[in-house]
């Protein structure tokens, strides 16, 4: 199914008959491989509002991210959050739209320092698994009218409601940035040195670590961007010397890298993500004896490991949370692939749930 | 305002209440005498008032839980409260409710500067977070006005805002895990110090609930280390809707300052009086506060002051040291107190797209006008959280309901342009009944659906958010 407007896509949930797969672009295949009926939102498409001089932006859920992005582009823009493209990594081809970036929280690199997708998210419409449509939020900065439900439905993946239009806060694009690299740490000084750039006033927008390198992004105007690289060279010092890198286009070359995960895209073995305490981090990598890459300041864990492993078993009990990117569908259905929660928790999702979508229709099992 | 007819039987059942609290809780912690009671009988929405049935006063998670146990075995109504500045009568209480105080409550549980969080319970205030940390050379971003006063508690239940949440964004934004009791006593552990849900965000929810899902008894927050500099520049333009184009033009040319706060002739005027920072008097100024090293803030200044130009101010000050930034900043962050002084006042919160700043204030000025009541405006311009304050006199009759209907009429023209009621202030009992204005009886539904999960038999702070009529079946199956 690939209703046109949001009338249909209501009437569609109301008339469904067993469980539906709620897919956008189809580029990610996370969570426990569901059966159902495919809803498309594909035939959503198209940007509602763009007022440049307010900073907003209001888009029909399957509109192509791509859209999005050239548009803002134009006004000179950007989305703060820096949604991961999870195609290189997944092997999966389509087009990402930003629905499905919205229903699933996508955040990239910058997401330490600008906040993530559900951060940028001002107001949703969606429809409920009875088939109603409900608003929330607005179109504008700042708003504490009622609940929150914009943060509900953002991580939800769809099986709270499906998203039929999202009003994001964006950003001015940035005149320049530049990376600083350090090489040689291990993991443990390499924690130390992002935990050093992080606390510093010197605003990094993303601090990432793997194969050896260790990276600093800064981004703003050209003078700033020049002295607080020479600031952060000074104070990173005792870690070793920063090569400097301020051409644009490398720039964003190293950091859409990072976002995706490219480093991973085409090898064997499966994929892991864990949100954790950056200071966690080293200990945690200890126990899991896998190839990693850091991101966020080593608050985001980035494991390859062999095929059907269960890295939550391996490493024991842990602050935070592990997520099974990517695995064939026989081990996403063994393996929980969102980290399970503790009961109180549990009960108050299943309580959620059983509110916004009674006959458990949406994605069923998906998230668990 | 309407409130829900109080439980006679609850009122009745006091003393058994009372004795039931206090063998749970320290006897200093349970405070039932209506002379004490008395000091909980209003928030900041100082209008309306109702001692409550007793308040108390926990110490620690595993009090607030026993005490709730009790509450909801007595079917009693909870109303948390944490300093009581709320301005929309979030905290009010009913004389059938319980106030339950986090004050007692004000402890730093862990500083990590090199994870950047700081664990606090939650009645300590939001000033004295920072308090903790400055010494490092680290802040608490969000800054409500009240940050002396107003507690950590609060600012979580109504997603509290600030001067600089143009940069740094509000309470959710800067909020990383919270340990919270439900009404049944039940204690839960959401989020921590490592980033984002592992399932549904229910942080993102509970952040922003009025109090109405549970209490929060501990949060952990995003701490930053302060930046280098910050400094101020003041612009005083010839009308309101001159100053209005020039804020939208400095955010569209791609500066992000910390702050952008506007002020018309009526608070400047005020504003000048009370604290004498030296305004010049003209219709509209603004106070534009960026930061950075003393070079950053030279570049963005340079820039800001450009467009400024292109706008013809008739004034244009940037402040050239510390002393100067502090006289900038005294007038705007006494104008409540400057503006109270003079007259009463309704503090209005409703927030609109930064592009209509020019149309919505010459309506404010035709409605108020038609009222026959005066208006001073003072707000964050940067993101289009007004505040218009209704100038009214308590003592003559009528003129508290006059300037409520302005006020309405006023949030309801917010939402027309594609608006809210409330920026940052919240909803409480105050903009209860316009919720209708801004959300159909399914929007509403499902905000409900979820007290329905974390607080099935309604009596966390039930008589606010949710029109009273939408709310009633659900508040009388609990009781
Ligand atoms: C002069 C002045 C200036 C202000 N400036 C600003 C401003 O700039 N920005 C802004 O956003 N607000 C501002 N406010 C409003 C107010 O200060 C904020 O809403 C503040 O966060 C309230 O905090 P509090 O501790 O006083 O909460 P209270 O008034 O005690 O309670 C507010 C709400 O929180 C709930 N609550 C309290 N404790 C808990 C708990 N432990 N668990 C769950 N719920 C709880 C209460 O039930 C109530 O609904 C201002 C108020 C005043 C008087």
């Amino acid at each position: 199914m690939q209703p046109e407007t949001e009338i249909e896509l209501a009437e569609a949930v109301r008339a469904a008959k067993g469980p539906l797969r709620i897919v956008g672009g189809g580029t990610r295949p996370v969570g426990r491989p569901i059966v159902g009926e495919v809803l498309s939102t594909a035939g959503l498409t198209g940007i509602s509002l763009y007022e440049p001089g307010a900073l907003t932006m209001v888009v029909q859920a399957g509109t192509p991210l791509a859209e999005v992005e050239t548009a803002l582009a134009a006004e000179h823009q950007r989305l703060p959050f820096e949604p991961m493209d999870h195609r290189p990594l997944l092997g999966t081809t389509g087009t990402p739209t930003i629905g499905a970036v919205a229903a699933c929280n996508i955040s990239g690199p910058r997401r330490i320092q600008a906040g993530a997708a559900r951060d940028y998210m001002l107001g949703v419409r969606f429809v409920d698994g009875a088939g109603t449509v409900v608003k929330n939020g607005g179109r504008v900065m700042k708003n504490v009218t009622g609940y929150d439900l914009v943060k509900l439905m953002a991580g939800a993946c769809g099986t709270l409601g499906v998203l039929t239009e999202v009003a994001f806060k964006v950003l001015p694009e940035v005149e320049a940035m530049a990376t600083l690299t350090l090489s040689g740490l291990d993991e443990e000084r390499a924690v130390a040195a992002m935990s050093a750039a992080l606390g510093s006033p010197f605003e990094v927008s993303g601090v990432a670590h793997g194969a050896g390198m260790t990276r600093f992004r800064l981004e703003g105007f050209t003078a700033s961007v020049t002295y607080r690289a020479d600031r952060l060279s000074d104070m990173l010092r005792p870690f070793g010397a920063a090569k400097v890198e301020s051409e644009p286009a490398t720039v964003r070359a190293i950091w859409s890298g990072i976002r995706d995960v490219t480093d991973f895209a085409g090898k064997p073995g499966d994929v892991w993500r864990m949100s954790v305490k950056p200071s966690d981090a080293p200990g945690l990598i200890a126990r899991m004896g896998a190839e990693v890459r850091l991101d966020w300041g080593g608050g985001l864990i980035w494991a390859l490991v062999p095929e059907g492993t269960d890295l939550r078993g391996r490493i024991g009990p842990f602050a935070g949370h592990a997520t099974l990117v990517r695995a064939a569908p026989e081990t996403r259905a063994a393996i929980a692939p969102f980290q399970p929660e503790p009961a109180q928790l549990a009960a108050l999702t299943a309580g959620l749930r059983a509110k916004f979508d009674p006959r458990g229709i949406l994605n069923p099992g998906l998230m668990t | 305002m309407e409130m829900p007819v109080p439980d006679a039987g609850v009122i009745k059942r006091k003393a058994r209440i009372v004795q039931r609290l206090q063998e749970v809780l320290p006897l200093s912690a349970v405070i039932h005498d209506p002379a004490e009671t008395r000091a909980y009988e209003c928030d900041g929405l100082s209008a309306y008032r109702c001692a409550p049935l007793c308040a108390i006063l926990p110490s620690s998670t595993d009090e607030v839980s026993a005490a709730l146990r009790v509450c909801f075995e007595e079917g009693v109504p909870v109303v948390p409260r944490g300093s009581g500045t709320s301005l929309a009568g979030g905290a009010l209480p009913t004389a059938d409710s319980v106030i339950l105080g986090v004050a007692r409550l004000n402890a730093v549980i862990e500083t990590n500067y090199p994870d950047r969080y700081i664990r606090v319970q939650t009645g300590r205030t939001n000033l004295s977070v920072t308090g903790a940390v400055e010494q490092d050379g680290f802040f608490y971003a969000p800054d409500p006005s009240s940050q002396l006063a107003c507690a950590i508690a609060g600012n979580i239940a109504m997603n509290s805002g600030g001067a600089h949440c143009l940069k740094y964004g509000v309470t959710t934004n800067n909020l990383m895990g919270v340990t919270m009791v439900q009404m049944d006593g039940t204690v839960v552990e959401i989020g921590g110090a490592h980033l984002d849900a592992p399932g549904l965000d229910l942080l993102g929810v509970i952040c922003g609930s009025e109090g109405q899902l549970g209490v929060v008894t501990e949060a952990t927050l995003r701490i930053l280390h302060k930046p280098e500099g910050a400094r101020p520049v003041l612009m005083g333009f010839d009308s309101n809707e001159v100053a209005g184009a020039c804020v939208s033009d400095i955010i569209k040319a791609g500066v992000l300052p910390v702050a952008i706060e506007f002020m018309d002739r009526p608070c400047i005027e005020a504003c000048e009086a009370f604290a004498h920072a030296g305004y010049p008097m003209c219709e509209a100024l603004l106070i534009v506060e960026v930061e950075g090293s003393p070079a950053e803030i030279d570049e963005q200044l340079g820039l800001i002051k450009q467009i400024a130009h292109r706008h013809n101010p008739v004034e244009l000050r940037e402040a050239k040291d510390a002393e100067e930034a502090g006289r900038i900043w005294l007038g705007r962050k006494s104008a409540f107190g400057a503006m109270g002084q003079i007259n009463d006042y309704i503090c209005l919160d409703g927030t609109i797209p930064v592009s209509e700043l020019p149309y919505v204030l010459r309506r404010i000025g035709e409605l108020t006008a038609s009222y026959g009541l005066g208006v001073a405006n003072v707000f964050h311009a940067g993101d289009g959280n007004m505040h218009p304050l209704l100038l009214y006199n308590a003592n003559k009759p009528g003129d508290l309901e006059k300037a409520e209907a302005l006020g309405s009429d006023i949030l309801t023209l917010c939402v027309e342009v594609g608006g809210c009621l409330t920026g940052e202030h919240g909803v409480g009992i105050e903009k209860r009944d316009l919720m209708t204005v801004q959300f159909t009886t399914e929007d509403l539904e499902a905000q409900m659906a979820v007290k329905d999960v974390f607080d099935p038999r309604w009596l966390l702070n039930p008589a606010k958010v949710f029109p009273l009529a939408s709310s009633d079946a659900r508040r009388h199956q609990a009781a």
